[in-house]
């Protein structure tokens, strides 16, 4: 056990010094910073000055050994931008873009295996046929054209809900949650509801899969033959064999939560990680942009690495194997 | 949660669901009710505003950007201002004059702080000095100011390098702060981009202006509240008690929040989303012609171009640059790209900008036939090729206007490629001079022809990547920023600009319009420079 673990951790972080040498090269091809940090009046000399203090003309293995160095100091600098420590800014915006996610993840969770459930049990009934043809505008439509989609029907037009924006929220302690307010349940539901769908949907696919898949084995066909309830053949034998798969897609997919955010929370001003990743590529705020970026990967190295854990943990075939 | 029947898993999957709706639909009427209760109750003017990007800093000296300026301005306050109609006035300077090396300001008696701290000539020195700092992003713009000299309490005079007719103009964003409060706070400069904590005017503010910093979130919430015991309090038309500030990035969720009713304001709303506004009730537009004027630049300083065909350098001829003026149809721009939100010109500087003159301003008529015989005439009867670099997130519609520019072109034999591409990596090739052929817009906030001069058209220009370089033109430059007698400082622009309309440096396109989208709530007068002035703002 403790090998194996090892061994992930190393492969681990071999992965995040790759993704963070990678994106760290493509900055120099985003453009110039000096421009949008200056004035139009600022002379030559004095954008020759801020990139030569900035050390924007160094080497790329250069800058990404300062990078390197001061990161590992827990150090990621100032923003270029609005010229305040990256750190905090990540932890001020962070609590935003993760309640989003918990609420998308729990809206995807509830109705993707209720509907998959039901569409894999009534396989013909026109209910389901509805909501398997629904399910696909979740995963063909971009997610920009759902939230404008739902603002405009919501927001504009029905004017139940606000268009945009977190309100409604509280301080508790370092953390802000816009979760124990009603004005916070107003604003999050529609980018929650957005940034779901597509999660809502591929869950829904797969646990109808899944379900058809079971029912046709042997022991459920046993299990009716010990003339068991079908409510107990349903969800004491059937739903349990299809979490399993389940459960690992979530894992992998909190990851693409958080990264698919990036265009939700554009969409819904939503003051989280995602919109100040957005903001920082526009401005070329490179200390924002590295920071979120290896920040991503290692949300998803930590994630894969806590899966394989539980596989090891779960699937004896594992243990037996490795 | 619902009880089962046991035979029909279906069922309770069904039924949970339908609960589960029911109790949404409670829960959002419920909601929708709370909402109407909360907002007839507002007794005082809540202003609620939104824009695509927030202010970078409140730090009135660290950012020369004009969302910034905007922002800060609401609660600093400069010397000298000026209103929705662009004319200068006196904020916290009652008067001021010129004499043989510099200017005096009488100070406005009388005014506070926020904090409550008297505003004297002591702050003005040390905004001043502040602002000259090598980490602020004006001293460029008060470069011209070697000292200053404390009178008294209310009157300093700029001792200037020479006489500079223009400097009331260039002091309108140079916003004054309390040196005490400065003091207390350790922020004596401004912030520096290599340092390593954040620095406490970032977040927090203290000037003399008629608003009052209440909370700051950036990039989500800014609110700010009516100063009772500002200077002008009851001098002017505004009955704003409060303002909401809330940034939306995304043009279209922008747009919506003001059809749903949620801001009374829209600073920048899209062009094609103007008529939508227009036709829903309760909602206007108002458009005003901008300080800012768009065009293409063409090097005729290097030897060979970089990215034609031709031998030797095209543009070095008049010839051809009058042809490549001749060969657009800014009307045609105007109409298919604008929206009709333009005004076509033949001019790179704006009507309102001292040496803009109504016989100058005009398009020149579009003329194929003549541009190609103009080529033909300077050697190139086939065109040649060249490199169009134009950015694709500046400007209006900056990417359409180049696609059109670059058919008009066709017909007159010259192929364009067209490169657009985001501005962080467009204006450095302005910058560094690696582009032929470009589009540049540029605004003037002194609103004097000297700011263009010194800047596109003088030969030393740092955004003169034109190559332009004419002598009398270069010399206009220099004595204008001297001349203290108006009538023949202003008979030598109008010189230049003759000279400049000849030679055809630039191929100017139209200057831009804005526009902003008001709900009928709210009477917010439209200025030319885009800035939002709370101070006259109404609301009904």
């Amino acid at each position: 056990m403790l090998s194996f673990i090892a061994k992930r951790l190393a492969q681990s972080v071999l992965v995040m010094a790759i993704v963070s040498a990678v994106s760290f090269s493509l900055f120099n091809f985003v453009g110039d910073p000096v421009n949008n940090m200056v004035g139009q009046d600022a002379t030559r000399e004095q954008r020759l000055e801020i990139r030569d203090k900035l050390g924007l003309d160094d080497p790329i293995i250069t800058q990404y050994g300062r990078f390197v160095g001061n990161m590992l100091q827990a150090d990621f600098g100032l923003s270029y931008r609005i010229k305040r420590p990256v750190d905090d800014l990540i932890a001020e915006r962070l609590p935003a873009t993760l309640e989003l996610v918990f609420v998308s993840a729990i809206i995807s969770l509830f109705f993707g295996i209720v509907l998959g459930i039901y569409t894999g049990i009534k396989r013909n009934s026109w209910i389901s046929r509805v909501i398997l043809s629904t399910s696909l505008a979740g995963v063909s439509l971009p997610t920009f054209v759902i939230g404008i989609g739902l603002i405009y029907l919501f927001a504009v037009h029905l004017r139940w809900l606000p268009s945009s924006g977190r309100s409604g929220v509280v301080e508790l302690g370092w953390w802000k949650t816009s979760l124990i307010t009603l004005e916070g349940w107003r604003s999050i539901i529609l980018p929650a509801i957005t940034l779901s769908l597509f999660q809502l949907t591929l869950i829904l696919r797969l646990v109808r899969a899944e379900m058809m898949e079971v029912m046709r084995t042997d022991f459920i066909k046993f299990a009716r033959a010990r003339g068991l309830s079908e409510r107990a053949i349903n969800f004491r034998h059937a739903l349990r064999n299809t979490l399993v798969p389940v459960i690992t897609i979530i894992g992998l997919n909190i990851g693409g939560l958080v990264a698919f955010s990036v265009v939700t929370e554009t969409v819904f001003q939503w003051p989280g990680t995602g919109l100040m990743f957005i903001q920082a590529v526009n401005f070329v705020d490179v200390p924002i942009m590295a920071a979120y970026l290896v920040f991503v990967a290692l949300l998803f190295v930590v994630i894969n690495l806590i899966v394989d854990i539980l596989y090891f943990v779960v699937d004896p075939r594992i243990r037996l194997g490795g | 949660m619902a009880k089962f029947k046991a035979t029909d898993p279906s069922r309770v999957v069904v039924d949970t669901t339908l609960e589960i709706l029911v109790h949404i639909k409670h829960l959002l009427t419920a909601s929708v009710i709370a909402l109407t209760v909360a907002s007839p109750a507002l007794a005082e003017n809540v202003l609620r505003w939104t824009s695509q990007g927030d202010a970078l800093t409140l730090d009135p000296h660290s950012q020369n950007e004009s969302p910034t300026i905007a922002m800060n301005g609401q609660m600093y306050e400069s010397l000298v201002t000026r209103d929705a109609d662009l004319i200068l006035h006196p904020e916290l300077a009652e008067s001021w004059e010129a004499g043989e090396d510099g200017w005096t300001f009488n100070l406005r008696k009388g005014v506070k702080f926020h904090d409550g701290a008297d505003f004297t000539a002591e702050d003005v020195v040390f905004s001043f000095e502040r602002a000259k700092h090598e980490a602020s992003d004006y001293k460029e713009q008060i470069k011209s100011i070697v000292s200053m000299e404390v009178i008294d309490d209310y009157s300093i005079k700029m001792v200037t390098n020479g006489v500079n007719p223009i400097l009331p103009n260039q002091l309108t964003s140079l916003y004054i702060m309390d040196k005490g409060w400065a003091e207390a706070n350790n922020v004596l400069v401004p912030q520096d981009y290599a340092a390593e904590e954040e620095n406490y005017a970032v977040r927090n503010a203290n000037g003399t202006g008629p608003f009052i910093l209440e909370s700051r979130a950036p990039d989500e919430l800014t609110v700010l509240t009516r100063n009772a015991d500002w200077w002008g309090e009851g001098m002017f038309p505004g009955n704003v008690d409060k303002i909401e500030y809330r940034p939306i990035s995304n043009a279209a969720t922008r747009v919506a929040a003001l059809l749903s009713g949620e801001v009374d304001f829209v600073l920048d709303p899209p062009l094609q989303d103007l008529a939508r506004i227009k036709s829903t009730d309760g909602l206007s537009v108002k458009t005003a012609a901008q300080i800012r004027s768009i065009f293409f630049g063409m090097d005729q300083g290097v030897d060979k171009l970089r990215t034609s065909d031709a031998e030797g350098n095209p543009f070095k001829d008049v010839r051809v640059r009058e042809a490549m003026n001749l060969a657009i149809d800014r009307e045609a721009i105007k109409r298919v790209v604008m929206e009709g939100l333009a005004f076509p010109t033949s001019m790179i500087t704006s009507p309102g900008v001292l040496g803009n003159t109504p016989e100058n301003d005009p398009p020149v008529e579009t003329d194929p036939a003549r541009a190609k015989a103009l080529l033909a005439e300077a050697g190139y009867p086939d065109g040649f090729t060249v490199r169009l670099d134009c950015p694709n997130d500046r400007y209006n519609n900056d990417e359409k206007i180049c696609q059109a520019a670059v058919s008009m072109y066709a017909r007159i034999g010259v192929t364009v490629n067209l490169d657009a591409i985001p501005k962080s990596q467009h204006f450095p090739k302005i910058q560094n001079r690696e582009t032929d052929f470009y589009m540049l817009g540029w605004g003037v906030p002194t609103l004097d022809s000297h700011y263009v001069f010194t800047y596109l058209l003088d030969s030393q220009g740092s955004w003169n990547a034109s190559g332009y370089n004419n002598p009398r033109v270069n010399e206009i430059t220099a004595a204008i920023a001297t001349e203290i007698d108006g009538g023949k400082r202003t008979s030598m622009i109008v010189e230049a600009w003759d000279l400049i309309q000849a030679d055809m440096p630039y191929v100017p396109i139209h200057h831009q319009v804005l526009a902003w989208g008001l709900s009928s709530a709210v009477d917010i007068p439209i200025a030319a420079d885009d800035a939002f002035r709370p101070r006259f703002a109404v609301m009904k």
